[in-house]
C-alpha cells in the first residue's frame, strides 16, 4: 500500500525520529488526548520507533469512551419506544450500557439506523413522517457544527418529526478537570487536531499556563505526529510551556470563528458527567430553549439517572490515563472487541481496543 | 412468465413452480443433469479424494458493480473448492425467494448465474426453489454446495506454513468489500470501484503445476474477515509467525482513499477474487510468475515471510509499517460491514 503522501514518508519519518532522541535528554511523558491519535500511534506502529526516554499516555479524548452507562441506557430506552427511529454514528452502537447495548436492542427489534452525518438523519425524517428520528449527537467541537446547522436547517423547513439526543462535549474543560485535581503525571499534551481546527491552537493556552504544560496541536499522520512530539520534547528540554501549532495546513491559532457561532446559535454550555472525570462544569451542550422541540429530552422527557459502570471495568482511570489497558483485570479476558465490557474496547477511537487490535 | 412478481404459488410445488423453474432456470441453467427435474442428479465421478462444500449467499444490495448474487454465488462456491486444489465439477443451489421479488430481477439473476457457470466450466445439477411471504427473507437467499475432484498428491492445509516460507497474493485486496458497501451505502465518489468476483480454479491449477509437489503449502480466499483474518487463521493452524510488508500489500489508490474516509482497513475487507498463496521459499519466483502470467493474477506480490515462534510467543502477525514501525495485525471483531457476501 503506497502511502501517496509525504506525511507518512519513512525518510521523513526516520529524520524526525533522530530529531526527537537529540532531544529527548531525560524521561519525558506525554498525553496524546485525542483517541484518533491513539489509534494513528499504534496503526503505523510510532511507538516503537520512539526513543525509550519518550513514552506516551492516552486520554480521554474519545466521546463515545466518556459517555455514561447511564445515557447510553437512556438511548437503548429511545430505540425501542414505538414509532421512534434512532440514528446514529457507527460507534455507539456496540458500546454496553448498564445492561444491554443498541445492537442487542435493534436484534430485539428496536428502530436503528446507522449514518454518516446529522444531515442523513433529517433526510430520514424528512422522507418518513410517521416516525419520529433521534439523532444520537456525540462528539467533540469537531462535530457539533453540523448538529446545529441540521437543526436550524430543521426548524427552517418545520420538520416536526426530527429531534437530537445531545451527549456533546467539550475539550478544554475536560482537560482542566484532569489536570487540577491529582491527574497523570504527564510532560506534556499532544492536543487533538480536529478538535482545534474548530477551538483553534489558542484554547489551550489557560491549560499550558495553569498546569505548566506545553502543548502541541498535531495532525494525525505518522510525520505530524511524530513533529509533534518532537516539538513537545524540545519544549521541556528548553524549559517551557508554550502552546505550539504543529498542524498549521489545518489548524489556525483563532479557529473557525464562524463554526462556533453556529453551534453558540443552537446550543449553550451546561454541566455534564463525562466516564471517568465524574460532573465537569460547562462541558457539555445543552439545546437551547429556542429550539427545545428539537432536543430529545425535551420531547421525551427524559430525566438523568444513575447507573453503575460494571465492575471491574477500568475504562474511568483509563480515560485519565492514570491506568494502561493492560492494567485493567477484565483486558482482553472478559472484555473485548467482540465482547465488551466498557466504552474503550469498543469504541473505534477507545484506547483499549488500540491496545488489543494493534499492540500485542 | 405470466406474472412479473414472484407469487407464494410459485413456491408450493404444483404448476407454477413447474413454470417458474422451466422458464426463468432451465431456460437459462440447461444441463443433462438438471433439465432431467429429478429429485437428485446422478453423476458419474472419477476416482480420488472428492471435495465437498457448501456456502449461503444473503449480500445486500443484490445488485452491485462487478457482480450479482447469482455469480458471486457461483465464484464463491468454485472457490471454495479451488482452495483445496480441488478441480470443481458440479454446483447445486437453493434459492428462498420473497414473495413479490421481481421476476425480471430474478431472470437476471438467473442468466447471470448461466453466465458465470458457462464461463467457469461447471454446472449447477441440482437445484432448488422455495418462496417465503414477504418480508420472511430480504429478497433472494441463495445456499450452494460444490463438490470437486482433488488429484493425487496434492496436499494443502492452513496447517502447513513453515519458517521460510513465503506469503503472496494474487492481486488487489479490499475491492469487493469496498464496491459492496459504496452501492449499499449509496456513496458516489469518484472512483470506478467493481467487486473481483471471480472463479480461481485455473489460477490455482497453473500454480500447481508450476511448482514441485509439496512446494504450495496451501490457498486461501480472504472473503469475510479479509486478508488479515485468513492470516491470523494460517497462523493459528500452523503454529508461526507471520509478517507482512505493508508497502508490500497491492490495494488500488480509489480503495485506499474510500477506505481513508470511512475509517476502514482494506486488510478486513472482503474480497471475491483473489487468494493468499503460501509456498516453500525457494519457489517465491516461480509462484509470482505463475500468478501473473493468468489474467486473474497479474497483480500478485510477495506480501510476507512465515516465520518460527521464539520461546513461548503464540501465533502471531506482525506488520511492518508504510514508515518503518511494527504492529500487530489482528483477527477481525465486530461487524463493520454485515452481509457482505
Amino acid at each position: 500500500m503506497k502511502g501517496s503522501n509525504l506525511y507518512r514518508n519513512p525518510e521523513v519519518v526516520q529524520a524526525l525520529v533522530k530529531k526527537i532522541r537529540g532531544v529527548a535528554n531525560r524521561p519525558m511523558r506525554f498525553m496524546e488526548v485525542c483517541g484518533t491519535h491513539t489509534m494513528s500511534i499504534f496503526r503505523y506502529g510510532i511507538k516503537g520507533l520512539l526513543p525509550r526516554e519518550i513514552s506516551l499516555i492516552s486520554g480521554p479524548g474519545c466521546p463515545v469512551c466518556v459517555t455514561p452507562a447511564a445515557q447510553i441506557d437512556q438511548m437503548i430506552a429511545l430505540s425501542l419506544r414505538g414509532g421512534v427511529t434512532v440514528a446514529t454514528f457507527g460507534d455507539l452502537v456496540r458500546v454496553p450500557g448498564s445492561r444491554s447495548s443498541l445492537a442487542e436492542a435493534r436484534a430485539m427489534g428496536a428502530g436503528l439506523q446507522v449514518v454518516y452525518s446529522p444531515a442523513d438523519a433529517l433526510e430520514m425524517a424528512m422522507k418518513d413522517g410517521s416516525k419520529t428520528v433521534v439523532f444520537l449527537g456525540i462528539g467533540f467541537e469537531t462535530t457539533t457544527p453540523s448538529v446545529a446547522a441540521t437543526i436550524l436547517q430543521a426548524a427552517r423547513n418545520r420538520v416536526r418529526n426530527f429531534c437530537v439526543f445531545s451527549s456533546h462535549k467539550l475539550m478544554p474543560p475536560a482537560l482542566h478537570a484532569l489536570f487540577s485535581d491529582s491527574g497523570p503525571r504527564v510532560d506534556g499534551l499532544l492536543c487533538p487536531g480536529h478538535v482545534s481546527t474548530i477551538i483553534g491552537a489558542r484554547a489551550y493556552v489557560p491549560v499550558a499556563q495553569a498546569y505548566g504544560l506545553p502543548c502541541v496541536v498535531a495532525g494525525f499522520e505518522p510525520v505530524d505526529i511524530l513533529q509533534g512530539i518532537y516539538m513537545l520534547a524540545r519544549q521541556v528540554a528548553e524549559g517551557r510551556n508554550d502552546v505550539e501549532n504543529a498542524y498549521a495546513r489545518a489548524v489556525t491559532w483563532q479557529g473557525n470563528r464562524r463554526a462556533r457561532k453556529v453551534t453558540a446559535r443552537v446550543f449553550e454550555p451546561v454541566p455534564a458527567r463525562w466516564r471517568g472525570l465524574g460532573d465537569v462544569d460547562a462541558s457539555g451542550l445543552k439545546i437551547k430553549e429556542e429550539f427545545r422541540e428539537f432536543d430529545a429530552r425535551e420531547r421525551f422527557s427524559l430525566k438523568e439517572t444513575e447507573a453503575e459502570e460494571p465492575s471491574g471495568c477500568k475504562c474511568g482511570q483509563v480515560i485519565k490515563g492514570m491506568a494502561l489497558p493492560t492494567s485493567c483485570p477484565l483486558f482482553s479476558r472478559s472484555c473485548t472487541p467482540s465482547r465488551p465490557v466498557g466504552p474503550c474496547m469498543v469504541s473505534g477511537e477507545g484506547t483499549c481496543a488500540a491496545y488489543y487490535k494493534y499492540g500485542r | 412468465m405470466k406474472t412479473d412478481r414472484v407469487l407464494l404459488d410459485h413456491g408450493s410445488g404444483g404448476l407454477a413452480t413447474r413454470e417458474l423453474v422451466r422458464e426463468v432456470f432451465l431456460s437459462r441453467l440447461s444441463n443433462p443433469s438438471l433439465s432431467r427435474l429429478e429429485d437428485s442428479a446422478v453423476l458419474d465421478m472419477p476416482g480420488g479424494r472428492i471435495a465437498y462444500t457448501t456456502d449461503s449467499y444473503v449480500v445486500d444490495p443484490v445488485f452491485f458493480p462487478g457482480g450479482d448474487i447469482g455469480s458471486l454465488a457461483v465464484h464463491g462456491t468454485i472457490n471454495d473448492l479451488a482452495m483445496q486444489g480441488a478441480r470443481p465439477l458440479a454446483l447445486s443451489m437453493g434459492l428462498i425467494l420473497e414473495e413479490g421479488l421481481g421476476m425480471e430481477e430474478l431472470d437476471r439473476i438467473a442468466r447471470s448465474i448461466a453466465r458465470a457457470c458457462g464461463e467457469a466450466g461447471v454446472d449447477v445439477v441440482a437445484a432448488d426453489t422455495k418462496v417465503v411471504p414477504r418480508g420472511k427473507a430480504d429478497k433472494i437467499f441463495i445456499n450452494t454446495s460444490g463438490i470437486g475432484i482433488v488429484a493425487e498428491g496434492v496436499d494443502l492445509g492452513s496447517h502447513l506454513a513453515s519458517p521460510g516460507d513465503v506469503v503472496v497474493v494474487s492481486g488487489f485486496i479490499g475491492d469487493h468489500g469496498t464496491a459492496i458497501l459504496m452501492s449499499r451505502e449509496g456513496l458516489t465518489f469518484d472512483v470506478d470501484i467493481h467487486s473481483d468476483s471471480a472463479p480461481l480454479h485455473t489460477l490455482v491449477e497453473t500454480v500447481l503445476s508450476a511448482c514441485p509437489k509439496g512446494a504450495v503449502r496451501l490457498f486461501r480466499d480472504p472473503t469475510r474477515g479479509g486478508l488479515a483474518t485468513v492470516l491470523n487463521e494460517v497462523a493459528q493452524a500452523s503454529g508461526v509467525h507471520i509478517e507482512i510488508d505493508e508497502e508490500a500489500v497491492p490495494v488500488r489508490d480509489g480503495v485506499m482513499s474510500v477506505c481513508e474516509l470511512l475509517g476502514l482497513e482494506p486488510m478486513y475487507l472482503a474480497n471475491e477474487g483473489k487468494c493468499v498463496v503460501v509456498a516453500d521459499g525457494k519457489y517465491a519466483s516461480g509462484v509470482l510468475e505463475a500468478l501473473k502470467g493468468h489474467v486473474l493474477g497479474r497483480d500478485a506480490a510477495v506480501i510476507g515471510r512465515i516465520k518460527g515462534l521464539k520461546g513461548d510467543e503464540k501465533p502471531i502477525v506482525t506488520m511492518k509499517t508504510s514508515v518503518g514501525g511494527s504492529r500487530v495485525v489482528s483477527i477481525l471483531s465486530g461487524e463493520p460491514l454485515p452481509r457482505i457476501c
